[in-house]
């Protein structure tokens, strides 16, 4: 349909039909943490398997739109097997891309999270490649409702890596 | 695609040239507006009598003695009756009361008349089809105060599970109920839990916020000690709704808010409250919009119930008949099947897609439906899903509304294939 393909790529769509990495892992070892949107009633279940500094197995569960469910399921594939300093990073730049919109509007909050905001920013825009696949899911900042759906699952793996780390220097 | 006989048959009594926003051109066609169960549009009457009031009679009420001032009150009081009598209140002057919209006018009777008489161990009695307006206020009362809370339930024919009413309300202090579902369009028997309510002993509060903007109401009939409703659900303004209570209650109730006229006196050790209704008016009250809502009721009665009505009996009969026919099995409705008992509030899923991917490809078409939990989480789960679409009618809407809704669910099932 005219005016929708920049939202729904045939990426997005073949990762809603067919999401990698669906399901659920024993918990422990895995870590399990839910991201819930609370005006759609959306949620994902995001479970890691952290060994070392790596990122060795992560699966999703839940329920949700297709935005928020090919968003979940190309996190997955981009983020297995990555270091965790790579996962963070692409977290970073992930938000980044969906928040490129606001800071165009010059919405007063582009001293908010700061400077490193604009240089992953700058950096995406001139390496749209840097994403691979995930570049699919930047039609989304053209309809601003939708971007609470495809950063849901990417919230909630930040928060699990946050809460592995505190755990781990807890217990160091 | 209705053919023409339908389309005459079906003419709206409203016409949707008397509706600024409706003559809107989005992505390319006239817009397509379905999502009255949620806020409807103004007719130009309403728009003009807002702005005559800015630009000729603008001043605060209850308070000036010069002409202007006078003026404002005079319109502003009228509106009061105007709504009163729109309701068969028999008393407006003092039971019509002002407040934000239907959600404060719920929230006045919970923390006014429910603090008031509710104490640790009794019971109010809700129903499953509650919006979160008449149910969050009585979680937070229940709360605080230690209240035990009943539910009447709902059935698989989505209608309110009425066998154990008389079990339910008994030695029930308040029931909270709803005369349409603002998800699944059911028209709930009303009259009849009011009577068993009464005779327990109960008082009954209605959330009316979708059954005035589409059903002759009349509170004596429906038996309901207060109602609530809001402005902006039926072609009037934003920002005011109404409760209507029974004089006596009203009476002994204490105010709800504190501040500019809802008092008769204030000392350094107290105050004493304002008559009815200021009690309830604590500071400047939306006048515009009380004459914004006058304009609306005004318009609504010039229409007639009975019009309205059988026009969106027969719409909704449309509706279903189309979705059904054009879809079978692949799109479920939430709702009864039938206009029986039922308002022109259809929920539906199609397929597996996510309502919410359905309201954008419908939004690509330009037509405006709603997709969420619909403020009713605990319907939802009793419905079994996390969101429904909704599209909801209203005396504007006419068959080609309907037959671009069905269009665009089409739309969306080849794109998700």
């Amino acid at each position: 349909m005219p005016g929708l393909e920049d939202l729904y790529r045939e990426i997005i769509l073949d990762h809603y039909r067919s999401p990698r990495n669906r399901g659920e892992l024993p918990v422990p070892p895995a870590h399990r943490v839910e991201g819930f949107n609370p005006l759609c009633g959306d949620e994902v279940v995001v479970y890691v398997i952290v060994e070392g500094d790596t990122l060795v197995d992560i699966r999703i569960a839940g329920q949700g739109c297709s935005i928020s469910q090919s968003s979940a399921s190309l996190m997955s594939a981009s983020v297995k097997g990555k270091t965790l300093d790579e996962v963070r990073d692409l977290i970073r730049t992930f938000k980044s891309m969906m928040s490129i919109h606001e800071t165009k509007l010059g919405d007063g909050e582009a001293s908010g999270p700061g400077a490193e905001v604009f240089d992953v920013d700058d950096a995406v825009l001139a390496d749209p490649e840097a994403l691979g696949e995930l570049a699919a899911l930047q039609g989304v900042v053209k309809f601003p409702v939708r971007i609470k759906c495809a950063t849901l699952s990417w919230n909630a793996l930040a928060q699990a890596l946050d809460e592995l780390s505190a755990g781990a220097s807890r217990s160091s | 695609m209705a053919d023409l006989t339908t389309m005459q048959r079906l003419e709206p009594p409203a016409p949707k040239a008397e509706f600024p926003l409706l003559g809107r051109i989005v992505r390319g066609r006239p817009i397509v507006y379905l999502d009255s169960a949620s806020s409807s549009q103004h007719p130009r009457a309403v728009l003009d009598a807002m702005e005559d009031y800015y630009e000729t009679s603008h001043a605060n009420v209850h308070r000036g003695v010069y002409a202007i001032a006078e003026e404002a009150d005079r319109r502003f009081e009228a509106a009061r009756m105007a709504v009163g009598r729109f309701i068969g209140a028999p008393d407006p002057e003092h039971e019509v009361i002002f407040t934000k919209n239907a959600t404060e006018a719920l929230n006045l009777v919970a923390w006014s008349w429910g603090r008031a008489n509710l104490r640790a161990g009794d019971v109010v009695l809700l129903t499953d089809m509650e919006h979160h307006a008449n149910l969050v206020p009585w979680l937070m009362l229940a709360e605080e105060r230690g209240l035990e809370l009943r539910w009447i339930g709902v059935d698989d024919a989505y209608r309110l599970d009425l066998a154990h009413l008389e079990r339910l309300v008994d030695g029930v202090k308040l029931v909270g109920v709803t005369a349409m579902s603002n998800v699944i369009g059911t028209i709930t028997p009303f009259a009849q839990i009011a009577r068993a309510a009464h005779a327990a002993g109960a008082v009954v509060v209605a959330d009316g916020a979708q059954s005035v903007p589409h059903l002759r109401t009349d509170v004596g009939s429906l038996g309901c000690d207060f109602i609530a409703f809001s402005a902006h659900k039926m072609l009037g303004p934003t920002g005011i709704g109404v409760l209507w209570g029974r004089r006596e209650l009203l009476e002994a109730m204490p105010p709800f808010m504190g501040g500019g006229g809802m008092i008769r006196d204030v000392r350094h050790d107290g105050f004493s409250p304002n008559e009815l209704p200021w009690k309830f008016e604590a500071g400047t009250p939306p006048i515009a919009e009380a004459i914004g809502i006058h304009a609306a009721v005004d318009y609504l009665s010039k229409i007639g119930a009975e019009a309205i009505e059988s026009h969106e009996t027969a719409l909704t009969a449309y509706a279903l008949d189309t979705l059904t026919e054009r879809f079978g099995d692949d799109l479920r409705i939430f709702g009864p099947p039938t206009t029986d008992s039922r308002a022109g509030v259809i929920s539906f899923a199609f397929r597996d897609i996510h309502p919410h991917d359905l309201a954008q490809v419908l939004d690509q078409a330009g037509v405006c439906v709603r997709a969420g939990h619909h403020c009713a989480k605990p319907l939802m789960r009793r419905l079994g899903v996390t969101a429904t679409a909704r599209a909801s009618l209203y005396v504007y809407n006419d068959v080609s509304d309907v037959d671009a809704l069905a269009d665009g669910i089409a739309a969306a099932g080849t794109l998700f294939g």
